[in-house]
C-alpha cells in the first residue's frame, strides 16, 4: 500500500511548481496553466485526505474544483482574447495600465 | 505493483510540469499539461477515484486544455513565436516557490505521519455512492455550479464575442 504522505508531497510539490510557474512565465496564457496546476495539486490533496479518511466527500469537491477550472478557463480565454484584441499582445509586461 | 505504477505517474506529471516551465513555446507547454494532468488522472485512480479519474483524463485534459489550445492558436499566428526571457523575477519567483514548498512540508509533518492510505473500499460502490452524494446532500451546490457553468459561458460570449474589436 502506498502512504498517503506521498501523495501529500506530490501535491506539496505540484503546488510550489504551479507557483513557481505562475511567477516565472512572462505571457498571461501560461501563467492562467501554471493556475490550472495549483488547482490540480489542491485535487489531489482532497482526494487524498477523502481516501485516508474513507469518506466520499472529498471526491465531491473535487468534482466541484474542476466544474470551476471549466468556468474559469472560459472566463479567463475570453479575458485573455480581449486583452491580446486590446494591446496586439499576450505579454504580462504589456498590461502596464489599468485603463485599457 | 502499486508504487510502481505511483512513481512511473508522479515523475511523468512532475516532469511535464517542469517541461511546461521551462519550454519557451505556449504550445508546447499547454501539451506539457495535457499530459501531466493525465498522468494526475491515474494518480487519483490510484486513490480508488475511478470516476474522479475519468472526468480528469475527459474534462480537464481533454476538454479545459484543448479550449487553452484554441486560444492560443488564436493568438499565436499573429504574435509569432517570441521567445521569451526569463531575466529579473526568476530568482525571487525560485525562492518563494521553494520556501513556500518548505512551508508546506513543515504543515504536514505534523499530520502526514498520522494519515495512513487504508486498504479499498469497492470503487463501484463508491462511484454509486459519489452520484448519491453529489445529486442529494450537494444538491444545491451542483445547481449553483451549473448556473456558474451558465454564467461564466455567458460572460465569456459577452467579453470576446464583439465584433467591433473593443
Amino acid at each position: 500500500m502506498i502512504p498517503a504522505s506521498w501523495f501529500l508531497i506530490l501535491a506539496a510539490l505540484l503546488f510550489a511548481m504551479g507557483v513557481a510557474g505562475f511567477s516565472l512565465k512572462r505571457d498571461l496564457v501560461s501563467m492562467v496553466l501554471a493556475v490550472e496546476v495549483m488547482l490540480n495539486a489542491a485535487s489531489l490533496a482532497f482526494l487524498t485526505f477523502a481516501r485516508s479518511a474513507g469518506s466520499l466527500d472529498g471526491q465531491v469537491v473535487v468534482l466541484f474544483i474542476v466544474t470551476i477550472a471549466a468556468a474559469e478557463a472560459a472566463a479567463g480565454s475570453a479575458i485573455v482574447i480581449l486583452f491580446f484584441r486590446t494591446k496586439r499582445s499576450v505579454r504580462r509586461d504589456a498590461a502596464d495600465i489599468m485603463k485599457g | 505493483m502499486a508504487p510502481v505504477l505511483f512513481f512511473v505517474l508522479a515523475a511523468t506529471c512532475v516532469g511535464s510540469v517542469l517541461g511546461m516551465i521551462l519550454s519557451r513555446d505556449r504550445t508546447h507547454g499547454a501539451l506539457f499539461l495535457v499530459l501531466a494532468f493525465a498522468a494526475l488522472g491515474g494518480i487519483f485512480g490510484l486513490l480508488d477515484a475511478p470516476f474522479v479519474a475519468a472526468v480528469q483524463v475527459l474534462v480537464y485534459a481533454g476538454a479545459i486544455m484543448v479550449l487553452f489550445l484554441f486560444v492560443i492558436m488564436t493568438i499565436d499566428p499573429v504574435e509569432g513565436r517570441r521567445p521569451e526571457r526569463m531575466r529579473g523575477l526568476g530568482v525571487p519567483a525560485i525562492l518563494l516557490s521553494v520556501v513556500l514548498l518548505g512551508e508546506i512540508l513543515l504543515a504536514l509533518g505534523g499530520i502526514a505521519v498520522a494519515v495512513v492510505v487504508v486498504p479499498g473500499f469497492d470503487g463501484t460502490t463508491a462511484t454509486a455512492g459519489l452520484g448519491t452524494l453529489l445529486l442529494g446532500e450537494y444538491l444545491y451546490a451542483f445547481e449553483l455550479a451549473s448556473i456558474l457553468i451558465v454564467a461564466a459561458l455567458t460572460g465569456a460570449v459577452a467579453l470576446a464575442g464583439r465584433k467591433d474589436g473593443r
